[in-house]
C-alpha cells in the first residue's frame, strides 16, 4: 500500500485491516493528522467539522485493533474511520445542526445510525458541518461558518450535507453518514466528484435525527465509491421499532449488486432519461458529461430511453410548501425550556417572551424564512389552496414514477443543474438557492431512492458534475448496481477515480 | 397566493414564536413574497379526485410490543435544561399579567 492510506477506499482499508496490513490507530490517526492539516476553520481550510473527537475516535481505534487481535472483528468495516452529519445525536458528541439555538449541547442518547455504526466498532472523527437544521443547497447557513469546497476554495460544497461531502472528497474521512431531506446528500455529492446515496424513505432509521421534515427526511452514505456507499448502506438500515415510519424489509444486496455492476455488464437494464429534467438553466458542461455518460450506459448493454413525468414541474412548488409546513411543526420543540440555547429579555418576561426571544437569536435567517412560510402554508384559508394541493401533487409525482417504472427500471437525470457556485452569490436569492435541488426533490416526494455519482468536470470550469439515478421504492439495489458499472466504465476512461484530478489542499496554518 | 405585508409577516412570526425587529422585517417581508409566488403556481394543478400523499411509504397499524426497556435517567434528561430546580424543568412564568 502506499505511504498514506486516506486516499484508499474504505473497502480497501477494511482488506488493510483483516490483512494485518495496518491497524484501526493508525489509519484514524492518519485522518486526524489530515484534519489538522486542511480543515481549518470558519474563515480558512476547507471547514468539513465542527467537531473533532480525536480522543474518543482514538480511543475507539484502539478497541477495534484489540477485537481484531484477538481474532474476532464485529464487521467487515470495524476500524475504519467515519464521519457523522451534526444533525444525528450522538451520545456525550456535541450536537448543534449547525445552529446556534443548539450551541454546546451534549445529546444523553445517540440516533440509532449512530448506534449501529458504534456497535460495527467503527471510530467517529466528529460530526460535519450543514447548513443549519439541514435547510440549504450551500452549506453557507450554518451558524458557524461555511464549509469551502476542495476542489475550489472560494466555492460552495452543495448543501446541507456540505461538510460530510467535503469531509470524503478532501481525504479527512474515508466515510461519511449524511441526510437527504430535498438532495442533501445527492447535491453535495455532484459538487464534489463524490458518491452520495439517499436511500428508499423508511429503510434507514430517522430515529435522533433531529427532523426538518419528517415525510422527507433520509439518512445514507456519503463516500468516494459506489461499493463504499453499498457497505455503509447495508450497515445502517433495516428495521427500527423506535420509529414508526420504518419499513419492515431487510436492506441487502446491496454490496453484492455494486460488485456485480463493476463487472460492466448491463445487458437488459432499461434506462429512462428524464424529459423533464433539462432545458434551460441546465449548464452547458453539466449535460454534456450526462449524455456522455448516458452514452456509456448504452455501450455497456443497457437500452435507453426518453420518460416524461409531467408532474415534476411542479415538484419545486409542492416540496417548497410540504417542506416548511413540516419544519414549522417539527422546530416548534426549541423553546427554551427543556434543552438548548435560553434568552431571557429583560423585565419580567412569560415563558412566551422568553420562546420569542430565544428563537429570534437563536435562528439563522433562512430557518425564519422557512418556519414563516410554513406558519403561513398551513392557516386558515390557505392550507387547501396551497398545503393541500401540495399533498395532492405528491399523489401526482408518485404516479409519474410508478408509471416510469412500469416501463424502465431505473430513471436518470443530471444530479444538480450547475456546478458548485462561488460563495456569497445566491445567499441572499432564497429561490435561486432552491433551484440547485430542482432534480433531487421528486425522489423524496414520492420516497423513492437515488444515488449521485462522478460524471466528470464540466468545460467550463473544470468543477465536477454529478450523474443521477433513481429507482423504485425498496429497489435501491439497483442503485448500486448501475453506478458501480459506471464508475468502473469512467475510471477505466479517466485512469482513475474523479477526485485524482483535484488540485492538491493547501495546509492550514496551526 | 395574495402578496403578503410586512405586518402579516409581523403576525405569523408571531404565531411562530420568533421575535424579530424592525430590520428583520424589512428584510424577510420582500423574500418571502418572492417565495410565495414561486408556489402559487400550485393551484388548481390537481383535480379533487387526486388523494392527497402525507407519506409517501404508507404504513398503518404500527405497533411494537409494549415491555420495558432502559430509557433516560432523570439526570440524564435534565442534562441539556437551561435551568434546573429540585430534578425539574424549571421555566419562566406562564401566565401573563392580565391571567
Amino acid at each position: 500500500m502506499s505511504t498514506s492510506p486516506i486516499t484508499r477506499t474504505a473497502a480497501e482499508l477494511a482488506d488493510d485491516l483483516a490483512a494485518g496490513a495496518t491497524t484501526s490507530v493508525e489509519l484514524t490517526r492518519a485522518h486526524l493528522d489530515r484534519i489538522a492539516s486542511v480543515d481549518g476553520d470558519a474563515t480558512e481550510g476547507v471547514h468539513a467539522f465542527l467537531h473533532v473527537d480525536a480522543e474518543g475516535a482514538l480511543a475507539s481505534a484502539a478497541e477495534s485493533d484489540a477485537r481484531r487481535a484477538a481474532g474476532a472483528p464485529l464487521h467487515r468495516l470495524d476500524g475504519v474511520p467515519i464521519a457523522i452529519k451534526d444533525v444525528l445525536t450522538t451520545r456525550g458528541l456535541p450536537t448543534t445542526c449547525a445552529s446556534k439555538i443548539l450551541e454546546g449541547w451534549r445529546p444523553p442518547y445517540d440516533a440509532t445510525v449512530v448506534g449501529k455504526i458504534r456497535a460495527a466498532g467503527l471510530p467517529i472523527l466528529g460530526k460535519t458541518n450543514m447548513d443549519e437544521f439541514a435547510m440549504g443547497s450551500s452549506t453557507e447557513h450554518s451558524a458557524y461558518g461555511p464549509t469551502r469546497n476542495p476542489w475550489a476554495l472560494d466555492r460552495i460544497p452543495g448543501g446541507s450535507g456540505g461538510g460530510s461531502a467535503a469531509a470524503v472528497a478532501a481525504y479527512e474521512a474515508p466515510l461519511a453518514i449524511g441526510t437527504d431531506t430535498g438532495g442533501s446528500i445527492r447535491q453535495p455529492g455532484a459538487v464534489t466528484g463524490t458518491v452520495g446515496v439517499k436511500p428508499t424513505y423508511g429503510s434507514v432509521s430517522r430515529y435522533g435525527l433531529v427532523a426538518m421534515a419528517n415525510s422527507l427526511d433520509q439518512a445514507g452514505p456519503v463516500t468516494r465509491s459506489v461499493l463504499d456507499s453499498a457497505l455503509l448502506h447495508e450497515l445502517i438500515g433495516g428495521h427500527d421499532p423506535l420509529d414508526s415510519t420504518s419499513v419492515q424489509q431487510p436492506v441487502t444486496g446491496l454490496v453484492e449488486a455494486a460488485l456485480q455492476g463493476a463487472s460492466g455488464d448491463l445487458s437488459g437494464l432499461r434506462v429512462g432519461v428524464i424529459k423533464e429534467l433539462a432545458g434551460d438553466g441546465w449548464q452547458p458542461g453539466v449535460m454534456a458529461r450526462f449524455q456522455e455518460s448516458v452514452d456509456l450506459l448504452t455501450k455497456l448493454g443497457a437500452e435507453v430511453v426518453e420518460v416524461s413525468c409531467p408532474s415534476f414541474v411542479h415538484a419545486m412548488a409542492a416540496y417548497y410548501l410540504v417542506m416548511p409546513a413540516e419544519v414549522s411543526s417539527n422546530l416548534a420543540k426549541f423553546d427554551a425550556m427543556r434543552f438548548g440555547l435560553r434568552v431571557v429579555p429583560d423585565g419580567q418576561p412569560s415563558a412566551e417572551d422568553v420562546m420569542k426571544a430565544t428563537r429570534d437569536a437563536g435562528f439563522g435567517d433562512e430557518v425564519k424564512r422557512r418556519i414563516i412560510v410554513g406558519t403561513y402554508a398551513l392557516s386558515s384559508g390557505y392550507y387547501d389552496a396551497y398545503y393541500g394541493q401540495a399533498q395532492k401533487v405528491r399523489t401526482l409525482i408518485s404516479r409519474d414514477f410508478a408509471a416510469a417504472y412500469d416501463r424502465v427500471d431505473v430513471l436518470v437525470s443530471p444530479t444538480s443543474p450547475t456546478t458548485a457556485f462561488k460563495l456569497g452569490e445566491k445567499l441572499d436569492d432564497p429561490l435561486a438557492m432552491y433551484l440547485q435541488d430542482l432534480a433531487t426533490i421528486p425522489a423524496n416526494l414520492a420516497g423513492v431512492p437515488g444515488i449521485s455519482v462522478p460524471a466528470g468536470l464540466a468545460d467550463e470550469d473544470g468543477l465536477p458534475v454529478g450523474f443521477q439515478v433513481l429507482a423504485p421504492a425498496l429497489a435501491d439495489d439497483r442503485l448500486y448496481r448501475v453506478g458501480a458499472a459506471l464508475e468502473a466504465a469512467h475510471a477505466a476512461a479517466w485512469g482513475g477515480p474523479l477526485l485524482a484530478q483535484a488540485p492538491a489542499l493547501q495546509e492550514v496554518a496551526r | 397566493m395574495p402578496e403578503i405585508s410586512r405586518d402579516e409577516v409581523a403576525h405569523l412570526a408571531d404565531l411562530a414564536r420568533i421575535d424579530l425587529d424592525d430590520a428583520e422585517l424589512d428584510h424577510l417581508a420582500p423574500q418571502l413574497n418572492v417565495i410565495l409566488e414561486s408556489v402559487a403556481s400550485i393551484q388548481g394543478v390537481a383535480g379533487d379526485d387526486v388523494p392527497p400523499t402525507s407519506h409517501p411509504i404508507p404504513l398503518v397499524n404500527v405497533f411494537r410490543d409494549d415491555v420495558i426497556r432502559p430509557g433516560l435517567t432523570p439526570q440524564e434528561a435534565l442534562s441539556g435544561a437551561p435551568e434546573v430546580d429540585e430534578q425539574r424543568f424549571s421555566v419562566p412564568r406562564i401566565l401573563g399579567d392580565e391571567q
